[in-house]
């Protein structure tokens, strides 16, 4: 039973490592505060989202923003040419995610490695020239918010401060299901497949439906952050929503804090946003982070290719249960 | 007649793996199956267990027409197997291993379930010291031992062996024998591959002989160890395969 216990200490740690990033801009009561940490919540759930294919089923997707951007146009969309209210379009935005999620699926899961990180990279790059030729969400230019909707939520002021307990709601949604997934029955077919795919094709695990599954979860809630997100910017444009830098940031995330666990990819996001952060304000690095990033992926991959928690896991095997 | 295999021909380009290779296993059988290297043994496994889809002819298994069907529709149905190679989930435990096999095979079993009967497989097959550690970590004799932990956790109806004596020492393998003796024992159906002649003419039933693909032999060990086809392809001296019998 203490087994147990120590198991939800690991969800534990995880939720409160989120509360404590959603409570301290509260405590301090300063919106710019605010703005920084949701940045980092943005950041940890869609790394935290990711990870539910790369970190437990072992494929890499270096398009994963696709997902992102696709909500934030259908939300937007949504919120500002049809009047839907901001809670419809994050679920429809959701869905749109995961609905494509679910078509690619059928498509590209059946690739294994480099062919299927490449397929991916390729989707996202379609969908951004789909919508850049896509009259309804404005083609190239993009869409702009009417700041009079701002006022069903109060003003623009309440309105951000909505966003911001909205992103930390999603936030710790994603890490229940990063949670439920890593100690779940259907989490252990994907860890399979990560290991060895014809293996556990062999033991019965029905790969083709699990992988699906997996990128669908890991689809829906960047959708709808993506629509949060892009309510919240008052304004949308395909660079904007589809930029692949972001996906690359998030295997970045994933890979600092630790693949395949539930506390890594929030301790890598959070890390990482912390550092970019800093890199930004300061003059000498300001134009340097995405290459700073590069260099840190490579480091990361030479010398700890477990992240920080596989590497404490690995260190300490005490608290390998703890850290999952 | 748990499992029926009739006219299996499988061809890789030019080459002809399996040529109408027919035989029927009735169940709680060992069926012995030997020949030279390269005489499609493992394929043969690899088309009963869907891994290949055979060119001609049908396999089926518990009365169903499986051809074609795969791997996981036969682990469900009650098929397991080990590989020749070793397979193991490197970065899951040992017992994570045993619980893959538990869940997703004909056993079924949920989370709880599986972690119960993983403990009690790695029991049976000497692991039980080592169900916490990495299956990456194991040594070669172990991860045999893993494969068939893995594979028993399913209770299958069916099991195919391959190789699972090779690289073990004498005592390993004794140890080894007795194993896949109290798996039948348990009332599940074994096909074995095996290159170790003594164990595999003392343990099995009945055995086939493949060479070339094709089926040259089929019979008691007794028969078998007699047979002049199986002499010249595979045994080569006769009186080594009298000695074999007396087992060593």
């Amino acid at each position: 039973m203490s087994k147990r216990i120590q198991q939800h200490a690991s969800l534990w740690l995880s939720l409160g490592a989120v509360l404590l990033i959603g409570i301290w801009p509260m405590l301090t009561g300063n919106a710019l505060d605010r703005e920084t940490a949701f940045t980092v919540l943005r950041a940890v759930a869609l790394a935290s989202s990711l990870n539910i294919l790369l970190g437990y089923t072992g494929y890499v997707s270096f398009g994963h923003v696709v997902f992102y951007g696709l909500g934030g146009y259908v939300g937007f969309y949504l919120i500002s040419e049809r009047g839907w209210s901001l809670w419809l379009a994050i679920l429809a935005g959701g869905l749109a995610a995961g609905l494509l999620a679910y078509l690619l699926g059928l498509a590209i899961l059946r690739l294994r490695g480099a062919y299927f990180a490449l397929a991916t990279i390729g989707v996202n790059e379609a969908v951004r020239a789909f919508i850049n030729n896509f009259e309804p969400f404005g083609g190239p230019t993009g869409m702009t918010l009417n700041f009079k909707i701002y006022k069903l939520y109060g003003g623009p002021a309440n309105a951000l401060q909505l966003s911001f307990y909205i992103i930390l709601g999603l936030t710790l949604l994603v890490i229940l299901v990063s949670y439920w997934v890593r100690t779940s029955k259907f989490g252990l077919g994907l860890l399979a497949i990560r290991e060895d795919e014809d293996a556990a094709e062999v033991m019965g695990v029905v790969a083709p439906n699990a992988k699906t599954w997996a990128y669908v979860l890991s689809a829906v809630i960047p959708g709808m952050v993506g629509a949060l997100v892009f309510f919240k910017n008052g304004t949308i444009e395909p660079g904007l929503a589809f930029p692949l830098n972001t996906s690359i940031v998030m295997i970045v995330m994933i890979m600092l804090g630790g693949q395949g666990t539930v506390l890594g990819p929030i301790l890598g996001a959070a890390g990482y946003e912390t550092m970019r952060d800093f890199l930004l304000v300061s003059p000498l690095f300001k134009n340097l982070q995405l290459a700073i990033s590069g260099v840190l992926l490579l480091i990361i991959v030479l010398f700890i290719p477990r992240g920080l928690v596989g590497w404490l896991r690995q260190r300490y095997p005490k608290v390998r249960r703890l850290l999952i | 007649m748990i499992l029926q295999v009739q006219g299996v021909t499988k061809r890789f380009g030019g080459l002809q793996a399996l040529t109408q290779v027919t035989f029927d296993l009735p169940e709680g059988q060992i069926l012995g199956l030997i020949g030279p290297n390269g005489a499609g043994k493992t394929t043969l496994f690899n088309v009963i267990d869907g891994v290949y889809t055979p060119e001609e002819g049908r396999v089926i298994f518990q009365g169903e027409d499986v051809t074609g069907k795969k791997p996981y529709y036969l682990a469900r149905k009650g098929l397991a197997r080990t590989h020749q190679i070793v397979r193991p989930l490197n970065e899951l435990s040992v017992r994570e291993n045993v619980m893959v096999g538990a869940c997703f095979g004909h056993a079924n079993a949920n989370l709880k379930q599986a972690a119960q009967a993983a403990d009690e497989v790695l029991e049976f097959v000497g692991l039980a010291s080592k169900a916490d550690q990495l299956a990456g970590s194991l040594n070669v004799a172990q991860k045999k031992r893993l494969e068939l932990a893995r594979a028993i956790a399913a209770q299958p109806k069916l099991l195919l062996l391959d190789e699972v004596l090779a690289g073990l020492n004498p005592s390993e393998i004794a140890r080894m024998v007795e194993t896949v003796r109290a798996i039948r024992d348990r009332g599940i159906t074994i096909i074995m591959i095996e290159h170790v002649m003594s164990a595999i003419m003392n343990v099995s039933d009945r055995i086939l002989v493949l060479d070339f693909g094709k089926l040259i032999a089929e019979g008691t060990p007794e028969e078998i160890a007699q047979n002049e086809k199986v002499i010249h392809a595979y045994l080569g001296d006769p009186k080594l395969a009298e000695r074999l019998m007396q087992g060593e």
